[in-house]
Parts: structure tokens; C-alpha cells; sequence
């Protein structure tokens, strides 16, 4: 039995291939989660046998094919077993975010009508209680932690084991939960994500087994998973990506999957697993950079000087080993050494050491940051996905991952970009419909099963590899007609420490403007070490050698904005360092700290004018709101300086 | 709350039973200074019994009377219906009462697991020899014990400070480790000092259910003492009211709430 033995293509669903894994792979462990202190594992026998006694409790209880059952709590071997033997029984599972509130919950609940809600603990068990009166659908309550719940009312609230010994009990249905298996097809719907929906209420996502089997089938098959491949589930069970692979990918390749004990034990389960293959976004791995520079900081010379050393011997040529480039005999051996010092202790620490997959997505991760890991020895990657696609959209193959793009279109995806820079794709991972809103779907997905993504990219021509500029709304026109995307030049200025926050202009304009915020932390320490003096905030900010900094940084953005012709008109010609922060308080910002273009612009109308009409300096004086909402004025003379500008060049052929 | 014989049942449906404890006519005097004088109160069976009061009304001197540490000049204290002479502190611990402290008493510099174990000490058996060398009994034991432990830990949802020294956790948590360590020792009366002191709403709300949650899981009953009126009448069954040493109230929380005594002694009287 070797490792890379896929389950038949002819075994169209989750249940028929855990069974199959169930004999191919019964000793292999599936699932492992800590209790009281000790990992215990469960094989893929286990697993089955759990399961499946779970799907004829339910039976039991009455669960019917068709209906949906609602999953809400931390990631826990016993919800994946459930969300598996509702797919037994012929019913869809609806993971649900377990953060949520009761009135969101309510919402979910109540529109994918789910009959069923097998929950961790107590808190979801009071959650959906508090709401029972407007979830007439809602029949039973099934919870895995049974702390705190001795004296509630049992009439249709039952214990998982108890739920699992009806079944064990029940096992005269056996022959009926086998029929069900085997009656069930591809095009079943395999299960139902709520997209958390940053505009308007989430829409349920309809996915059959085809979708996410196929998905889960080609993306092994890219990036070469196999049943001694070990993860973390931490991320949210609701999420399509956790299910992709703590379920899709976990049961096609029969690797296991590991829970945390608990959300704050993460990091030291992960260090205890040692997972083979990883998921963050970006977040993750910045604020594991960051606790690391920080133990850093207070490290002693001797430690600080080897980590200085390496790092930067890393960062020039780990990122080439690890693509398998050429790279010279002494580079090599130095690497080595630094693996032995520096890269292999630390890499324990992060919980790293067997990570030979990393991924990560969502957004745009800082280039330093990516390169770090890269550097190490983590084959860190990126890819783009959606809930719509089953996750995969396009992944950067090894030896070709670069902090820029998000790779090529994955096996099985076509990609198109329309006349207005927005990304379309179509593979057989394309979502069914989403639940009980026809129109909606039809918005979303034409009828040739194109889907839009919503997002604004161009493939990069001699590569293949497509780029994400911005969301397609964000993306403007400059008066020559040239893509003007606001978002992406400033996260470009953003992925420098000095630089807090930047507003670009230029939509419909001739030429690109920014406002730039510095931040406080990084560029007063720079000043403390410079010996530069400074009474305020505003101050520092006008501080002539903070702009040349600045301007150092905005040169540097637009030579990489001229290395792509369709972006190079976005380059940034005039620049103001701003008085002051922009707030939420005054509007600014959200409070997910977001600009408000619209109010920046109004509020700074003299100041975009001055930056157009080629002013030297501008006075400038603005209202602020202070914390306790009190209003007062900040008023300085800013000081309007031209960055220089590259002429647009066409990238040479990779 | 109806009085069946001997015991009562709860509105939420627990059984308390008969006393487990009784004081009687307790007077305590430290010098000229008299901390308690003339009380008298009974603890149940499976009950959460809170003792209140203004600051320097005798509480935690009572509650070191109920815990043997001070021996009163007046008055007896029955536990289980027998009369309790003076007692070591160790003797105390092998009678099945466990405390926590107003001031955490925790070794700072050891684990939340080791701190935890340390509780278990009453019931360690093997010899001082198998323990410093780790061999047959000692080791079976040891495994038996972090077991107990692990499920304290995993009771207290402290995973996540299982191997950090104590002295570098927040208060809040310092706290929740000290009821750890009294649970280890698995008493059937566990007397908390003021567990909440210094708590904010959400730490509070916290212990308040890990108190529930120890009294309706393992039955144990539970003393305490505390000073945020609102967190007492929510979770106990019965308050015992002093005030300058004396016993000014006793009863369910809603009939020591509107008692004109107890609200006096808190808000205090006018002076004519």
C-alpha cells in the first residue's frame, strides 16, 4: 500500500471513499486531537466505524436525506465525523462560523432551514437556545462537549455519544445507511458554505461531491500530497478552505488531520504536529515574524550577530535552493551551516521544521515577509481561491513562486480577463447555485458556467501567471485611459514600515498623487537612532530627511510600477507627507481600518489641488476629533515634493 | 426554596442535603480586640454558602475558623457531626477541605501543571525513596496523578498555560490556578477567599461559572467569601451577612437583599 494510492476515480463521493479508505488505509491515522494533555489518534478504520455509528443515531432521530444540518464550533475530530455522517445519511452538512452571534447564526440556520445542529459546547447549545423561537425548523440539538449541560432539558438536546450508542444500538438500519451510501452521486450536494459577505447578508454556497472532489483530486495531484502528509485544522470550519483540506484533500490523499487542544494552544500544537503541509493567511505569518523579531530584540550579541549573518546569507540565496536553481558551492555550504545554527532551530520554534507545503491567501502578503519564510527553507506559495471554486483558482507551481503573482490557473481552470479588468474563471470545482437565490446565482455565474470573481488582474504575459491588482469596483481610469488601480499602489507604499497608510488619486487625472502617513513607531525610532529632534508628530512628519525617505520609498514603488506596461501609468509623480493621522474618529477610516476615499478627498481638497497645480509647499489646516469628542485644529505648512518617474518598459521574457 | 426535612431543593434543581459543617456560637478575639462574636451558621451539603460583609467584618477570620487555622476562644465547629478539637493545617487538608487564598499562594516559579500538582500531595502514597527515584509505585502514581491534573486543567480551560510559570500569568488567571490547586486535592468542602478580588466583569463572569460548574459536576459544596454583592447573589444558594463580628443576616439572596440590617451595613446609616 504506498502513500500515493488515490481512491478510484469511480468513487464519486465523501462517505464511499471513507469507506474505501477504511480498508486501504484502516491503519493510518485520520484524525488526532489532544484530550486531557496526550494526543490521541484515531485510524481511518476509527474514523468510519465513528462515523458511521454517528449517521444511524441520526437516523435514528429521524434525520431524511435532503436535510441540512448545521455544524458550529471549534475544529474537533467528532464535527468532521459528523459533517461525514450527515453525508451518509444523504443530508447536508452547513459548517458554521462558531464566532458568530446568535442573530447571525439565526440567520444561517433559518435560511439553509436546517433540521439538525450538532454543536461543540454549552456556549453554542445557549446561542442557538436564545434564538430556538425563530428556528422553527430546528428539531434537535446534538453537542460534543457535555460540560455544563447536565440539567438542561434533554427532550431534543442529546450528547454525541449518546447519539453514537442509539446508533450502535440501532445497527439493524446498517443495511439502509449502506443503501444510502451507494445510492448517493457526484452531483449530491456535498455541502453548504456561507460566504461571510462583506456586502449584505451571506449567500449559502451549494457544492456537490464532483465539485469538491474534483478540486480536491487535481490539487493533490499538483502539489504531490500523499497519506504521510499530516495538517493543523485551526482555521474556521465554515471556511471552504478547511474543508478543501481537512475534508476534500485529507480524505482523497488519506493524510491526517490534527485539532488544536485549543484556540490558545495553536501555536504549540503546531510546534508538538509538526504538520507536513500549511494554511495561514498572510495575518498568521506576519505576527509570527513579528514575535520573532521582538525575541530577537532581546537576544544577546552573540545570538543577534549569528541570526543577522544567516538571515541575510538566507535571504539572498535560500529562496534559489529552495526553487533548485544554481547556486554556488561555498553559498551552499554556508546555507548549511546556518540550517545547523540558525534556520533549523528556528524553523522548530515556528512549528515548521516538516512544513515542505505552505500556502497562503486572501490577501496580499508583504514581499520581506514572504521572502523570510522563503528564505528559511519553507516552501511558502500562494494561491487564489474562492468559496465559489472550491477554493482553487490559480496556485503558484514549485520553482516558480514569487511574491507578486498568484500562479498559474490550476489544473482543470480556464481563466479570462474581460474588457474591464475583471477576473473570470470556469472549472469543474464551480459552485451549483447558491442556496434558495436563483437571481443571485445568475449575477454571479452566466450560463456557459463562467463565474466572476469580482477581482481586477491581468495574466502576465511570457509567465502565464496571473495577477490580482485590486477588487473590480476600486479600479478606475486615469484621463489617458490607463488602468488606475488605487489599492494596489498603496499597498506597494504600505509593505514599507516607514509608511503607515497612503491615498493614491488619479482616477480620471493625468497623473498619480499620493498622500502619505507615516508610521510613528517605525520612523521615530529611525529618528532616535538618528539623533533627529522632534516636538510632535507633525513635526517629524515635515522633517526634510523623512522626505527623503519617503521619497526614496515612492521612487521604488513606481520602478516596479513601470515593470508591468499596464500598470506603469499608476506612477506616483508628486507626494505630501501628511500633518496628521488619519482616523477613524474623524471619518476617515473605517473602524476595519479601511480609507474612505471619498472623504479624504473632500477633506483635503486644498491639498489635492496644490499637489496638482504644482505648488512647492500648502497650508494646510484640518479639524480633528479627539478620543473623548472634543473637536480641535491642527494646522501646518506641508511641503509638496516630486518623486521621479520611469518610463514604462516591457518585462523580459521569463 | 422549600425545606424538605433535613435538606432543600434549588430552584435550577439541585438537591442540598443536610449540614456539613456547623458553627456555634463562635467568638474569636485577637488581644482586646474581639474579630467575631457569638456566630452561629451551618453549611450544607452540596450548597454554594457565601459569607459577606463591609471590609473588616470578620470574614476572612471566619472562614480561617472554618479551615481550623484559628482556634476561637468561644464556641465549637462540628464537621460531618463530630466536634472538631484544634487541628494541624495537614490534618485538615486529609479531612477533605480545600481553600484558596485573598493573597494567591501559588510557587511562582513552578508550572500551572506543577502548581496544580502540587495539590495532589495528600494523596501521593509512595515512599520519599521510589519518588526521588522515580520507580514503581512512584512512577505509577505520578501518571495517575497528571491524569487527575490534566482533567483539573482541562476543567479550568487552561491548555494554553499548562508549562508556563505561574508568576508570569495575569492575576486573573493566577487565581483560576489556585482554584486548580484546591480542586486537586478533591474536597468535598472547598473555601474560597475572596476569589474574584481584583477581577474585571468578564474574569469575573468566568469564575463565577467555574464555581457553578465545580458544585453541579463534582457536588463538592463551596464556602466563599466575597465583596461584590452582585456576583454573590447570583451564584449562591445561601448568605451569611457579618458586620463588625457579628451575624446581622442569613438566608436565600433575595431575602438578605431587602433586609433593612444588611443594606445599613452597606450603605451605611445617617448619624442622627
Amino acid at each position: 500500500m504506498g502513500d500515493h494510492v488515490a481512491p478510484p476515480e469511480a468513487l464519486d463521493t465523501l462517505p464511499k471513499i471513507l469507506d474505501w479508505n477504511a480498508t486501504a488505509r484502516a491503519g493510518l491515522p485520520a484524525s488526532r486531537e489532544k484530550a486531557f494533555g496526550i494526543w490521541q489518534s484515531f485510524t481511518w478504520a476509527d474514523v468510519r466505524e465513528e462515523a458511521r455509528a454517528f449517521a444511524l443515531g441520526l437516523l435514528n432521530l429521524g434525520l431524511a436525506p435532503g436535510d441540512r444540518v448545521a455544524i458550529v464550533g471549534e475544529n474537533r475530530p467528532r464535527l468532521y465525523w459528523a459533517m461525514a455522517a450527515s453525508q451518509m445519511c444523504g443530508a447536508v452538512p452547513v459548517p458554521v462560523y462558531q464566532d458568530s452571534v446568535a442573530e447571525e447564526m439565526q440567520y444561517v440556520l433559518d435560511h439553509a432551514g436546517a433540521r439538525f445542529a450538532v454543536v461543540e459546547n454549552q456556549e453554542q447549545v445557549d446561542k442557538l437556545l436564545s434564538v430556538k423561537d425563530r428556528l422553527p425548523a430546528l428539531e434537535r440539538m446534538i453537542y460534543v462537549e457535555p460540560r455544563g449541560l447536565r440539567r438542561y432539558d434533554h427532550e431534543r438536546l442529546h450528547a454525541f455519544g449518546e447519539v453514537q450508542a442509539r446508533g450502535r444500538a440501532g445497527a439493524d438500519r446498517a443495511e439502509e445507511l449502506d443503501a444510502l451510501i451507494a445510492s448517493a452521486k457526484g452531483a449530491d450536494t456535498c455541502v453548504m458554505l456561507y460566504t461571510s459577505g462583506t456586502t449584505g447578508k451571506p449567500k449559502g454556497v451549494v457544492l456537490s461531491h464532483d465539485n469538491i472532489l474534483s478540486a480536491a483530486r487535481s490539487s493533490s495531484v499538483f502539489d504531490d500530497l500523499c497519506a504521510a502528509d499530516s495538517v493543523l485544522a485551526y482555521l474556521p470550519m465554515a471556511w471552504v478552505g478547511d474543508f478543501i483540506f481537512s475534508m476534500g484533500q485529507a480524505y482523497v490523499c488519506g493524510f491526517s488531520v490534527a485539532c488544536p487542544e485549543s484556540a490558545e494552544t495553536m501555536l504549540s500544537d503546531l510546534k508538538e504536529i509538526g504538520p507536513t503541509y500549511f494554511f495561514a493567511p498572510p495575518r498568521v505569518f506576519e505576527n509570527l515574524l513579528t514575535s520573532v523579531m521582538i525575541r530577537m530584540e532581546d537576544a544577546g550579541t552573540l545570538k543577534k550577530w549569528l541570526f543577522r549573518v544567516f538571515m541575510d546569507h538566507a535571504k539572498r540565496v535560500g529562496p534559489d535552493i529552495l526553487d533548485g536553481k544554481p547556486v554556488g558551492f561555498m553559498d551552499r555550504l554556508k546555507y548549511r551551516l546556518g540550517d545547523l545554527l540558525v534556520y533549523g532551530p528556528l524553523k522548530n520554534t515556528l512549528g515548521m521544521s516538516r512544513v515542505r507545503l505552505g500556502y497562503t491567501a486572501g490577501e496580499a502578503i508583504g514581499p520581506e515577509i514572504f521572502q523570510f519564510y522563503r528564505a528559511l527553507g519553507v516552501n511558502l506559495k500562494q494561491l487564489y481561491g474562492q468559496t465559489e471554486a472550491s477554493v482553487f483558482i490559480t496556485m503558484q507551481p514549485n520553482g516558480e513562486v514569487r511574491a507578486d503573482t498568484v500562479g498559474v490557473p490550476s489544473p482543470g481552470v480556464e481563466l479570462r480577463i474581460d474588457e474591464k479588468g475583471e477576473v473570470w474563471y470556469r472549472s469543474p470545482g464551480v459552485f451549483v447555485e447558491y442556496y434558495k437565490q436563483p437571481e443571485k446565482t445568475a449575477e454571479t455565474k452566466d450560463p456557459e458556467g463562467w463565474v466572476a470573481t469580482g477581482d481586477a488582474g491581468f495574466i502576465e504575459e511570457g509567465t502565464g501567471h496571473l495577477r490580482i491588482i485590486d477588487r473590480a469596483k476600486d479600479v478606475g481610469k486615469m484621463a489617458d485611459g490607463s488602468l488606475f488601480a488605487p489599492k494596489f499602489i498603496e499597498n506597494k507604499l504600505k509593505f514599507f514600515p516607514d509608511i503607515l497608510e497612503a491615498v493614491v488619486f488619479g482616477a480620471g487625472r493625468e497623473m498619480c498623487c499620493a498622500f502619505v502617513n507615516i508610521d510613528l513607531g517605525s520612523v521615530g525610532n529611525w529618528a532616535e537612532r538618528n539623533n533627529i529632534a522632534y516636538a510632535s508628530y507633525t513635526e517629524l512628519a515635515q522633517h526634510p530627511r523623512v522626505y527623503e525617505t519617503i521619497r526614496a520609498h515612492v521612487e521604488a514603488v513606481n520602478r516596479s510600477l513601470a515593470e508591468d506596461p499596464m500598470l506603469a501609468g499608476g506612477q506616483i509623480h508628486r507626494f505630501v507627507v501628511l500633518h496628521k493621522q488619519l482616523d477613524a474618529d474623524d471619518g476617515e477610516l473605517t473602524r476595519t481600518q479601511k480609507v474612505r476615499r471619498t472623504i479624504i478627498a473632500d477633506r483635503y481638497a486644498p491639498i489635492i489641488e496644490a499637489l496638482y497645480s504644482g505648488a512647492k509647499e500648502i497650508f494646510a489646516e484640518t479639524e480633528v476629533t479627539y478620543e473623548d469628542g472634543r473637536k480641535g485644529k491642527i494646522s501646518a505648512t506641508l511641503r509638496i515634493e516630486d518623486a521621479a518617474v520611469v518610463p514604462a518598459q516591457r518585462r523580459a521574457a521569463a | 426554596m422549600k425545606d424538605m426535612g433535613q435538606g432543600f431543593v434549588t430552584p435550577d434543581g439541585r438537591r442540598i442535603g443536610g449540614p456539613v459543617m456547623e458553627v456555634k456560637n463562635i467568638t474569636l478575639r485577637f488581644g482586646g480586640v474581639t474579630a467575631l462574636s457569638d456566630i452561629s451558621f451551618d453549611i450544607r451539603e452540596g450548597e454554594v454558602r457565601a459569607i459577606i460583609g463591609p471590609n473588616g467584618a470578620g470574614k476572612s477570620s471566619m472562614l480561617n475558623v472554618i479551615n481550623g487555622f484559628y482556634h476561637p476562644q468561644e464556641g465549637e465547629v462540628w464537621f460531618r457531626g463530630a466536634k472538631r478539637g484544634p487541628m494541624k493545617p495537614h490534618q485538615i487538608a486529609h479531612q477533605g477541605i480545600a481553600r484558596t487564598f485573598q493573597n494567591i499562594a501559588l510557587f511562582k516559579g513552578m508550572s500551572t501543571l506543577d502548581n496544580i500538582m502540587s495539590g495532589r500531595l495528600t494523596k501521593m502514597k509512595a515512599s520519599m525513596f521510589s519518588q526521588a527515584y522515580w520507580f514503581g509505585a512512584a512512577e505509577r502514581e505520578e501518571t495517575e496523578h497528571r491524569e487527575a491534573v490534566e482533567r483539573i486543567i482541562d476543567f479550568l480551560e487552561i491548555q494554553a498555560i499548562r508549562k508556563t510559570p505561574v508568576g508570569r500569568l495575569p492575576y486573573g488567571l493566577q487565581k483560576r490556578v489556585e482554584l486548580g490547586r484546591a480542586l486537586a486535592a478533591e474536597p468535598s468542602l472547598l473555601l474560597l477567599d475572596e476569589p474574584m478580588a481584583g477581577m474585571n466583569v468578564e474574569e469575573k463572569e468566568d469564575m463565577s461559572r467555574f464555581i457553578l460548574d465545580v458544585n453541579d459536576e463534582f457536588g463538592t459544596t463551596i464556602a466563599l467569601i466575597e465583596h461584590d454583592m452582585g456576583v454573590v447573589m447570583d451564584i449562591s444558594d445561601r448568605v451569611v451577612v457579618l458586620d463588625y463580628g457579628r451575624k446581622i443576616g442569613d438566608g436565600p439572596p433575595d431575602e438578605v437583599r431587602n433586609d433593612q440590617a444588611v443594606i445599613d451595613a452597606y450603605l451605611g446609616v445617617p448619624h442622627e
